[in-house]
Order: C-alpha cells, then structure tokens, then sequence
C-alpha cells in the first residue's frame, strides 16, 4: 500500500483537505470523498466527457486527473456552476428543449458547452458541434443539445453590450 | 476501470527527478498531462511501482523565441501552442494541427513533450517536427543532447528516449520566408484518432514548391515521410499532372496496416486524397 498524500483543493469555492491515494481520480475524489455526485464517472479512460470539470477555470476528464495533481488548485463542479447561477440560462435552455434524456452526460455537456460559451461567444453551430464532440450522448439527443446551446449563445451574444 | 496502486513523488528540479529515474528505474512513469498515460493506468495495461509528476518543474514550460525559431517546454500544453501567437508566426503548422488533438478538455492538459515521448503513431505532434525538421532536446544526469525528430521516433511506441533520460524541450529552426505549411486529418469524428494525417510543409518561389515535406501520420509505426512524393513534386509547380505524379509515387513511400475501420487500400486512397489537397494549398 502506498502512503496516503494530504491533499488540498479549492472545490466550488470552499477548501477542503483530505489523505488520499495517489491513484484517486478527481472525479472519484469529488464523488466519494466530498459526496459531489453530480460529476459521472461512465469509461473512465477519457472518451465521453461524463466527468468534466474545471480545474483552474479550464475543463478536464475529471477520469484523466489524479486528485494529486489537483493539489493547491481550484476545481469547480456541476454543482459550482448549478449554485452560483452561472448556467441558469443554458439550464433553462436545456429544459425548454428537451436536451437530454436519461440527463446521465448532462453535468460534463453543461460543463463543456459553458466552456464554449465563455471562450467562442462568436461560434457557428458547426463549431459548436466541434466543440462538444467530446461528450457522448447515449440517448443521441445531440439535435437539441445543440439547438439550446446555440440559443444561448446568440441570447448571451445579444445581451452583451455591443 | 481503476488503475493499481502506485507511489507518487512530485520532485522539485530536474536532478530530484533524475536520482527518482535512477532509484527506481523500469518501476518509475513520468508523468506529464497524462492524458495517455493515465488511461492505460485506469485499463491497467500500465502498473507502474511510482509515477515521477513533472508538474513542478517551471523550467520545461513554456514558448520563446531561439534566434528566429522556437523553442517549446516539453510540458507545454497542446491549448497553450493552439492560442500561441509566437507559434502562429514561427510554426504555423502546429497551430494548424492542434485543433485536431483529441477535444478541448484532453488539450487543456496534454503536453507536447507528453505525446513525442508515448510516439503513439496517429498522434499529430510526432509528425509536425518531422515535416518541420525539429531537434528534440533530451536531459538526463549525463548531460544534454539533441536528435533530429527525423531520427526520434524508432519504431511502434519506441523513441530514442533511454531509461534514465526526460525529454525536455523542442527546438524549431526558424520559417523560410517563403515557407508554407497545412495541416490535414481525416477522422471519423472531430477528435478521434486519425484514419490518415498529413503535415505537409515547403518553400514557394516563383510559383513552384521546394524543399517539399511531405509526413503522413496513422499509416506506420511512425511517422512516415513520403520520400517519392516529395521527389515528385519538388521544383514543380503544382500543377494536376505534378500533383497526379506525386499521388501516384505515394504507394512507393506507405504501405499502411489496415484497421477495424479502415482497409490498408481505402488507407492509401485517402493518403492520395489529402495529398491533393495539400499540394493545392502550399501552391496557392
């Protein structure tokens, strides 16, 4: 057995200090340790996106960090970005358009389209479509995954004074 | 899919790093972004006793100029060349390839040093130096030294790199003035891994292309430089008949495995395909 690492990570705004297992996964980190389920754990080797989130403002695979590596970093989680209200509108997008199914990708896909709409408030729909190309959907509900992400885009693009 | 258990040291300088290598020998993984590596720790088809993180080490980030070329830390990340306006001036072609690496949240963490030294044969890095004629620059307690990227890459997954060594930089000569580069890929979806890949690079003058690579990715065990196609097309204009020469002096240079995707015949096909493409695109 390997010895423990203390561990320290801003998460969602609140420091939290734990011994954990080199191998620790962020996401299992934030799951087991901290009880943020919202992040998935789904192939855990990086190919569907279920896990993202943010690690110093920038989206990972919560699969393909070690909670070691997050040590003295901030990471922020669906449930960050779900309390502060940063995403109110893509949430509401999504459920004015049914953009999900199951809803099992739908923490890593708000993750990832916030991402976009932070850094590409200029995207065309195939650039979106680019983007999220990283997130699987099981239920292959992309169509409308798009549409809402696109239609906050253009809401927030409006909205920003020209 | 969870990895076994390994120890984990963070060493502070690169002679901490060293004397780790040394200890521990074949039982120590660097790790860098980990975003191959990890994977196959998660599927155990790695189990190292100790992985060394190269995190700490400042010294291997990071892009600035040597002379009028580039030199790039090995733990660069692929999203940092990607927004680089150094890079867009002195290395057009790796701005052109990285938008190809795997998606945003892998590129936020991937490091060019990273994936030179796994050499995974559809990666798009390994091919870039090659075509633009890097030196990778390699550290270990030794001392320093320097290869051609051309001379790198050994066989399936296997580099230069020996047991005890980090390679810690990318050197790239300056541009030709009139140096043209593109970047192709062909993928069944944006991010996944290269059916067929080509980073092609050469010096326009007077409308004719010279000095003519052409590197293709995802058809060897490495990267694979077309040495006929280049021969065909060099001090030609790009003209159809030029180009139908070089796709046709393709089949000498690449004899690609057929995947579970992709036959060895469709393979050529698409390498003739981009390098149409390409060779249109240097000459415009």
């Amino acid at each position: 057995m390997n010895p423990m690492l203390e561990t320290t990570i801003t998460v969602n705004g609140t420091r939290v200090t734990r011994r954990v297992e080199p191998r620790t996964h962020l996401v299992d980190f934030l799951r087991e340790e901290l009880g943020l389920t919202g992040s998935h754990t789904a192939c855990e080797h990086g190919v569907c996106g279920a896990c993202t989130v943010r690690v110093d403002g920038e989206i990972v695979r919560g699969c393909l960090t070690l909670a070691v590596q997050a040590n003295g970093r901030a990471v922020d989680t669906i449930e960050g970005l779900s309390d502060s209200g940063e995403i109110r509108d893509l949430q509401a997008a999504f459920h004015e358009r049914n953009a999900l199914q199951c809803g099992f990708c739908t923490p890593g896909v708000l993750m990832t389209a916030q991402e976009l709409l932070r850094t590409r408030p200029a995207a065309t729909r195939d650039e979106i479509r680019d983007f999220m190309s990283g997130n699987l959907c099981r239920c292959t509900g992309y169509q409308s995954i798009l549409d809402a992400i696109e239609a906050v885009l253009i809401a927030r693009r409006q909205a920003r004074p020209a | 899919m969870k990895a076994s258990s390994f120890g984990y040291a963070r060493p502070a300088s690169l002679a901490e790093a060293f004397a780790l290598l040394a200890r521990h020998g074949e039982g120590a993984k660097l790790l860098a972004g980990g975003q191959s590596l990890i994977p196959s720790l998660n599927m155990r088809l790695a189990a190292p006793e100790l992985l060394v993180d190269l995190g700490a080490l400042g010294e291997l980030e990071g892009i600035a100029p040597l002379g009028q070329g580039l030199r790039i830390g090995a733990r660069t990340r692929h999203c940092e060349i990607e927004r680089s306006a150094l890079v867009a001036e002195r290395a057009p072609l790796l701005a052109q390839a990285a938008p190809h690496i795997a998606h945003v949240a892998i590129r936020n963490r991937g490091t060019l040093g990273g994936s030179l030294a796994l050499a995974d044969p559809a990666a798009e890095w390994p091919a870039c130096c090659v075509a633009l004629g890097a030196q990778i620059v390699i550290a270990s307690a030794r001392g320093e030294r320097r290869v051609a990227a051309e001379q790198f890459f050994k066989a399936l997954y296997a580099t230069e790199l020996a047991a005890d060594e980090i390679l810690v930089a990318v050197e790239i000569p300056p541009p030709a003035p009139q140096a043209r580069s593109v970047f192709l890929e062909l993928a069944r979806r944006r991010g996944d891994y290269a059916m067929v890949g080509l980073a092609a690079q050469a010096n326009r003058t007077d409308g004719q292309l010279r000095d003519v690579r052409l590197v293709f990715l995802g058809v060897g065990a490495i990267p694979v430089l077309a040495r006929h196609a280049m021969a065909a097309i060099e001090g030609k204009a790009a003209d159809a008949a030029a180009i139908a020469a070089a796709q046709h002096e393709l089949s000498k240079d690449l004899s690609p495995n057929g995947d579970l995707y992709t036959s060895a015949e469709a393979k050529l096909h698409l390498a003739r395909v981009l390098t149409g493409r390409a060779l249109a695109a240097l000459a415009r």
